[in-house]
C-alpha cells in the first residue's frame, strides 16, 4: 500500500514539474519571440521629457533616464504605469503591450508632461 | 504718545521715499546679491529698505515678538551647487541662535528632504534640535512627499494636523495658518491647495476678528511668480479672497530659492532664500534646476528671514538675512536703498 503510493507520486512529481516549469516558462518565451521588443528612451533633462511625445509600436519598452540635479517621477495620467521617484541617473522602464496614447507627467513638478503613442 | 519704534520705522519710510531706485533694479539685485531687506507692513502702506547691522527694531516688548523661517533645506541634496547642505543648514542655525532678539518659533516652509528619506529626516532633526527656539512649525515641499504619499512626513512633523498636513495657531495676538500645496498634483498644473483644504480655511479663518494681523504660510508660493516653472499655486486666489477682510495679511513661501515680494492691497507676499543651493531667476536659465555659484558667493544667497511683529502698528517687518556677511552684499545696490510706493502689485 504504502510502496504503491510512492511509486505514483515518483511518476507524477516529474510531470508536475514539467507542467508547472512549462506554465511559467512560456509568457517569458513567447515575450523574447515577439518580434516588436524594440527599446526607446526617453531623457528627462531641465524639467522636461525628450521627446515630448513618442511614437512607438505594440511591445516597445520605454526607458526613462533622469538626468537633472532634481528628482522627478514618470506617472501616466491616466493611472496605467507609475514610477518609483527617480533621483539623478536613475531609469524607469515600461513596456506597452496596448494600443493607445499614454499621457504622463512628473508628479513632483506637474507642468512636466509627455505622452506615448502606441501604434 | 506714539511709540518710539513706529516712529524709527516711519523715519525710515519717509527716507526712503525719494531715492529714485527703480524696484525691478532693487529686487534683481535683492535677489542675486541676496541683500538683507526689511518690509515693513503698517496701516496698509508697505515699503521696503535694505537691512544693514542694527537695524533697530526693540522686539522683545510688550507683546511684540519675533519668529524665524527658514526654508528648502534639501537634506540630502549633494550635487555641485552644494555638496554640504548640512553644513549650511548648520549655519542658518547658528545665525539664527546669535540673533540679539530671540525668535519664539521657526516655521520651515518645506523641502527639509531631498528624496524624503528617513536618513534625511534624522539629519535634519538633529540640527535643528541645537536651534535656539524649540517649537517649530512645519509644512512639506514636494520633496518631502516623495514616497508613501506623505505618511512618514505626517508622522513626524505633521501630528495633530488636517488632511496632508495643514493647521492653524495663534501666537500673542496674530493668526497663523499653515497650508500644504504640493500634494495631489495634476498633471500641467502648479501649486494645489484642493477644495477640503479651501473649505477648511474658510472656516478657519471665521474665529478671528478683521483686526488680527493673519500670516498664510506653505511651500510653493501662493502667487503667481512664474507658470512656466510652475511657480504658483492654481486655486490660491480661492484662498486669498477669504483673508480679504483683515487688515494685515503676510504670506510666507519657499520652494523658488530666491527673494520675490509683492504687496496687493493688504496682503504682503514674501519668498525666502533656501538653506541649500540657489535657484535662478525666472526665465533666467533652461530650467529652474539648482544654480552653480562659485563657492564663496554661495553663502549671499543663501539665508533666513527673520519676522518681527510690532503690535503698536500691528505690522510684521520682514528682514531677509543671508548666511554670509551682509554688510559686504550691500554694495550691489549702492548704499542699499529701496522704494516705497511702487512696490504696490
Amino acid at each position: 500500500m504504502t510502496k504503491k503510493v510512492v511509486w505514483v507520486a515518483g511518476l507524477i512529481t516529474p510531470v508536475v514539474i514539467a507542467m508547472v516549469l512549462l506554465f511559467v516558462g512560456s509568457p517569458a518565451l513567447t515575450a523574447s519571440d515577439q518580434p516588436s521588443g524594440a527599446k526607446v528612451e526617453v531623457k528627462i533633462d531641465n524639467f522636461s521629457f525628450g521627446p515630448e511625445t513618442i511614437k512607438v509600436s505594440v511591445g516597445t519598452t520605454v526607458t526613462w533616464i533622469n538626468r537633472d540635479d532634481i528628482p522627478h517621477t514618470v506617472v501616466s495620467t491616466d493611472g496605467v504605469f507609475k514610477s518609483k521617484v527617480r533621483d539623478t541617473d536613475e531609469k524607469f522602464s515600461y513596456t506597452f503591450t496596448k494600443a493607445g496614447t499614454y499621457p504622463y507627467y512628473c508628479s513632483v513638478h506637474p507642468k512636466m508632461t509627455g505622452k506615448v503613442v502606441v501604434q | 504718545m506714539r511709540d518710539e519704534k513706529q516712529d524709527l520705522i516711519d523715519q525710515r519710510l519717509q527716507d526712503l521715499n525719494n531715492d529714485g531706485v527703480d524696484r525691478r533694479g532693487f529686487l534683481k539685485c535683492m535677489a542675486w546679491a541676496g541683500t538683507g531687506l526689511v518690509w515693513t507692513l503698517s496701516g496698509g502702506i508697505p515699503a521696503s529698505r535694505a537691512f544693514a547691522k542694527g537695524h533697530g527694531m526693540d522686539v522683545g516688548k510688550g507683546g511684540d515678538f519675533s519668529f524665524v523661517q527658514i526654508s528648502d533645506s534639501h537634506i540630502g541634496f549633494n550635487k555641485p551647487a552644494n555638496p554640504d547642505v548640512t553644513a549650511t543648514l548648520q549655519t542658518a542655525i547658528n545665525k539664527i541662535n546669535a540673533m540679539p532678539q530671540k525668535p519664539d518659533f521657526i516655521i520651515h516652509t518645506g523641502d527639509l528632504s531631498q528624496l524624503s528619506k528617513p536618513s534625511e529626516f534624522d539629519t535634519l532633526d538633529q540640527a535643528l534640535k541645537g536651534a535656539s527656539a524649540k517649537q517649530i512649525y512645519f509644512v512639506p515641499g514636494e520633496h518631502d512627499m516623495l514616497t508613501d504619499n506623505g505618511e512618514q512626513y505626517l508622522q513626524r512633523y505633521g501630528k495633530g494636523t488636517k488632511g496632508t498636513g495643514w493647521y492653524s495657531f495663534d501666537h500673542k495676538g496674530v493668526h497663523f495658518v499653515g497650508l500644504v500645496n504640493v500634494a495631489n498634483l495634476k498633471a500641467g498644473g502648479m501649486g494645489s491647495l484642493g477644495r477640503e483644504q479651501l473649505e477648511w480655511l474658510e472656516e478657519d479663518l471665521t474665529g478671528s476678528s478683521a483686526s488680527t494681523p493673519i500670516v498664510l504660510f506653505a511651500h510653493i508660493p501662493l502667487w503667481t511668480i512664474y507658470p512656466d516653472w510652475g511657480w504658483g499655486t492654481d486655486d490660491s486666489e480661492q484662498a486669498l479672497s477669504y483673508v480679504k477682510r483683515f487688515g494685515s495679511v503676510t504670506v510666507l513661501n519657499g520652494h523658488i530659492h530666491q527673494i520675490m515680494q509683492k504687496v496687493e492691497g493688504k496682503v504682503s507676499f514674501h519668498t525666502a532664500m533656501s538653506t541649500a543651493f540657489p535657484q535662478p531667476a525666472p526665465g533666467t536659465a533652461p530650467s529652474a534646476g539648482p544654480m552653480k555659484v562659485p563657492a564663496d558667493q554661495l553663502q549671499r544667497v543663501l539665508g533666513i528671514t527673520d519676522v518681527n511683529y510690532l503690535v503698536s502698528g500691528r505690522s510684521l517687518a520682514v528682514v531677509d538675512l543671508p548666511l554670509g556677511d551682509s554688510d559686504s552684499s550691500v554694495s550691489g545696490t549702492g548704499r542699499g536703498t529701496a522704494v516705497a510706493d511702487s512696490i504696490i502689485g
